[in-house]
């Protein structure tokens, strides 16, 4: 492990990729701020310029852009309560209080201190963590690696949108069936081209996720005449206050961080699960653990309140990376995205990536850990005027967001169709977003499809067509069971409501 | 009548999954494959009845979290507007070239959306473009085709 550490080092600490880390930072922090647009939307406008670089360079950048969308997000929870994403919804519970009581900047202050452990704490777990899984993942068979993306995809549809599970599923089939699209990688037969010539290598990774992601928001910024840089303008830089913590809020924050970072790395390590539930947890956790005095302060600009999901988002990133890195199935829409970028740099992730590409492997954690130095030292001077900077009027944003987006697609296939094809997918993508169909699951399913084609292929072909597959292993057998009482839960939970209704 | 329109989309997404499937099962395949266990119509056949499932479940299961959406307050014209001009920018990126129709896509942009401040419009368009084609083109050493600058003797 020293030697891996050593191997992450060398590479993140070059002067090209601690520029990418501290750009990705910004840049992420930025769009974070702006609610509505995500750490997704984030990733995506930058897939096409990390093209441009090496693997592990071009993860590097998408990782620092991911930690700065979440620490954007909790500024403008803490600053406008209006949370840029929705793993920073609990942080506004009592940062927003605080912030209103003139306490601003501490607010902010604890925010950052809070994610730097928890991101901290986190990359220390997947140090630990994510060798030896890729270890014991080197025992899984196709089955069980069929089975896992199973469960993956249901349970970021069971988690991605609460009381929409059909929703989610569907989205998650519409997912499988646009991956379907083009050649079959192992007859290379055509399927669903309809005789067009530019559907034959599929429909690009990048399209997709620019089309539902980043046109479809600012199709629907427009469509709902939301303006996403209006609550920025309010941010006034004199009304901050003082940035100093004192000795009994630190002792506080001692206690509820690392119980806040474990929760937060355990839930970000399972499929689907992520910032928003591990924040939420740990607000929950937080508030039973204290005493009657210091629940009496929730909600109201509680320390410990705007400690805990503060750290737990932060380590549920962290922790998302982890089925990523060892099993190749991305376990959040976010990691989906990075995969999706992996595999166009033609890496394919992993149990043994650490084996056979260590420098990407070990430069995503520690640059991990880089990114979050960099946050601090960057973004906590700088907050204040990064928000001003947000005050670009929608005018400008949104012709840009689509000027980032149709480059993207046209600059890496110089083809028109793509740009309509695009134009298609972002129509509908904004049309079901109205109705709540959720995009996370899609992304997902759409960079599964091809693998869970390949392993379902395997298993079927091994076990002479049979589906005895599904149960002759324990681990398949047990994966699958979780997988079903996901299903029948949520069904239940859909018709037991209306019901009771 | 009150039409529930997630019920609509359903029902749009069960239709579209039974053609789906049925083209699955029109995927020619080889002859020796044919009764293979596994070939490359299965997936596609497994996803369209997947895709029946639910939207059928979704069809016919109540929906306790209905969505209204209310259609007088959404901004229908500048959507439209914008992505008709994407379209164009789309259809004419190849033959006029990058530079051009980018600028012309965003000054248009900005100016549908209701922006009047005519230096910044286009601080924000062609010197803008120019800038980025500089960063793709002369840094990231990515190509970009682009006629009307050839035309005018800009780029080579």
């Amino acid at each position: 492990m020293i030697e891996g550490i050593l191997i992450g080092l060398t590479t993140a600490l070059t002067l090209q990729n601690i520029l990418m880390v501290m750009l990705g930072c910004f840049f992420g922090t930025i769009i974070g701020m702006l609610p509505g647009l995500g750490p997704m939307t984030a990733i995506a406008l930058m897939i096409p310029i990390t093209y441009g670089f090496d693997p592990a360079t071009g993860l590097i950048l998408m990782a620092g852009v991911y930690y700065g969308a979440v620490f954007g997000g909790s500024t403008s929870s803490i600053l406008l309560n209006a949370p840029g994403v929705p793993g920073t919804v609990a942080t506004s519970f009592d940062g927003y209080p605080m912030a209103q009581q003139g306490k601003a900047g501490k607010a902010l202050a604890i925010a950052a201190w809070s994610s730097f452990a928890g991101g901290t704490l986190s990359a220390i777990y997947l140090l630990f963590m994510a060798p030896s899984l890729s270890k014991v993942s080197l025992s899984f068979r196709s089955p069980d690696y069929f089975a896992l993306m199973i469960l993956g995809l249901t349970a970021i549809a069971a988690f991605s949108s609460k009381g929409q599970f059909l929703k989610a599923m569907m989205m998650v089939v519409l997912g499988l069936m646009l991956a379907s699209v083009g050649q079959d990688s192992l007859s290379d037969i055509t399927r669903f081209t309809f005789n067009n010539m530019n559907l034959t290598d599929g429909i690009s990774f990048v399209l997709v996720v620019m089309a539902t992601f980043a046109m479809s928001e600012a199709l629907t910024i427009i469509l709902k005449r939301n303006d996403p840089t209006s609550a920025a303008k309010q941010v006034s830089l004199t009304e901050l206050g003082s940035i100093k913590i004192n000795k009994e809020e630190r002792t506080k924050m001692y206690k509820t961080i690392p119980r806040s970072s474990v929760i937060g790395f355990l839930i970000g390590v399972l499929p689907g699960a992520g910032a928003t539930i591990a924040s939420f947890l740990a607000y929950g956790m937080e508030r039973n653990i204290v005493n009657d005095e210091e629940k009496e302060k929730f909600g109201k600009g509680s320390v410990n309140g705007l400690s805990a999901p503060e750290t737990a988002n932060n380590a549920a990133c962290s922790g998302s990376f982890v089925p990523m890195l060892t099993l190749g199935i991305p376990g959040s829409g976010t990691t989906a995205v990075m995969l999706g970028a992996l595999l166009g740099f033609g890496v394919q992730p992993g149990p043994r990536l650490y084996m056979t590409n260590p420098e990407i492997f070990w430069s995503i954690i520690m640059s991990m850990y880089i990114g979050m130095v960099i946050l601090l030292i960057l973004n906590l001077p700088l907050i204040p005027y990064i928000a001003r900077i947000l005050a670009v009027p929608k005018n400008y944003l949104i012709p840009l967001i689509l000027f980032f987006s149709i480059t993207g697609i046209y600059v890496m296939s110089f083809n028109n169709f793509d740009i309509y094809l695009m134009i298609g997918i972002a129509v509908v993508a904004t049309f079901m977003r109205l109705y709540d169909f959720p995009m996370p699951p899609l992304i997902l399913a759409f960079v599964l499809g091809g693998l869970m084609e390949e392993n379902l292929r395997r298993s079927l072909l091994l076990s002479n067509g049979s589906w005895e597959f599904l149960w002759d292993r324990t681990l398949t057998a047990c994966i699958l069971l979780t997988t079903i009482l996901i299903v029948v839960w949520h069904i239940y939970k859909t018709m037991f409501k209306k019901t009771k209704g | 009548m009150n039409i529930n329109t997630t019920k609509v989309i359903s029902l749009l997404f069960f239709i579209f999954s039974a053609f789906y499937l049925y083209t699955a099962y029109q995927i020619q395949v080889f002859a020796f494959d044919e009764n293979a266990p596994f070939n490359a119509r299965t997936f596609p056949i497994y996803l369209g009845y997947a895709g029946l499932f639910f939207s059928g479940l979704k069809l016919i299961l109540p929906d306790p979290n209905t969505i209204k959406v209310q259609h007088k307050t959404l901004e229908y014209k500048k959507t439209v507007i914008l992505i008709v001009i994407a379209i164009i920018y789309g259809a004419t990126i190849l033959k006029v070239g990058y530079f051009l129709t980018t600028s012309l896509f965003l000054f248009s942009s900005y100016y549908f959306l209701g922006e009047r401040r005519w230096v910044l419009m286009f601080l924000l368009s062609f010197p803008f473009v120019a800038a980025f084609m500089y960063l793709l083109h002369g840094v990231l050493d990515i190509y970009l085709r682009d006629p009307f600058l050839q035309s005018i003797g800009v780029m080579g």
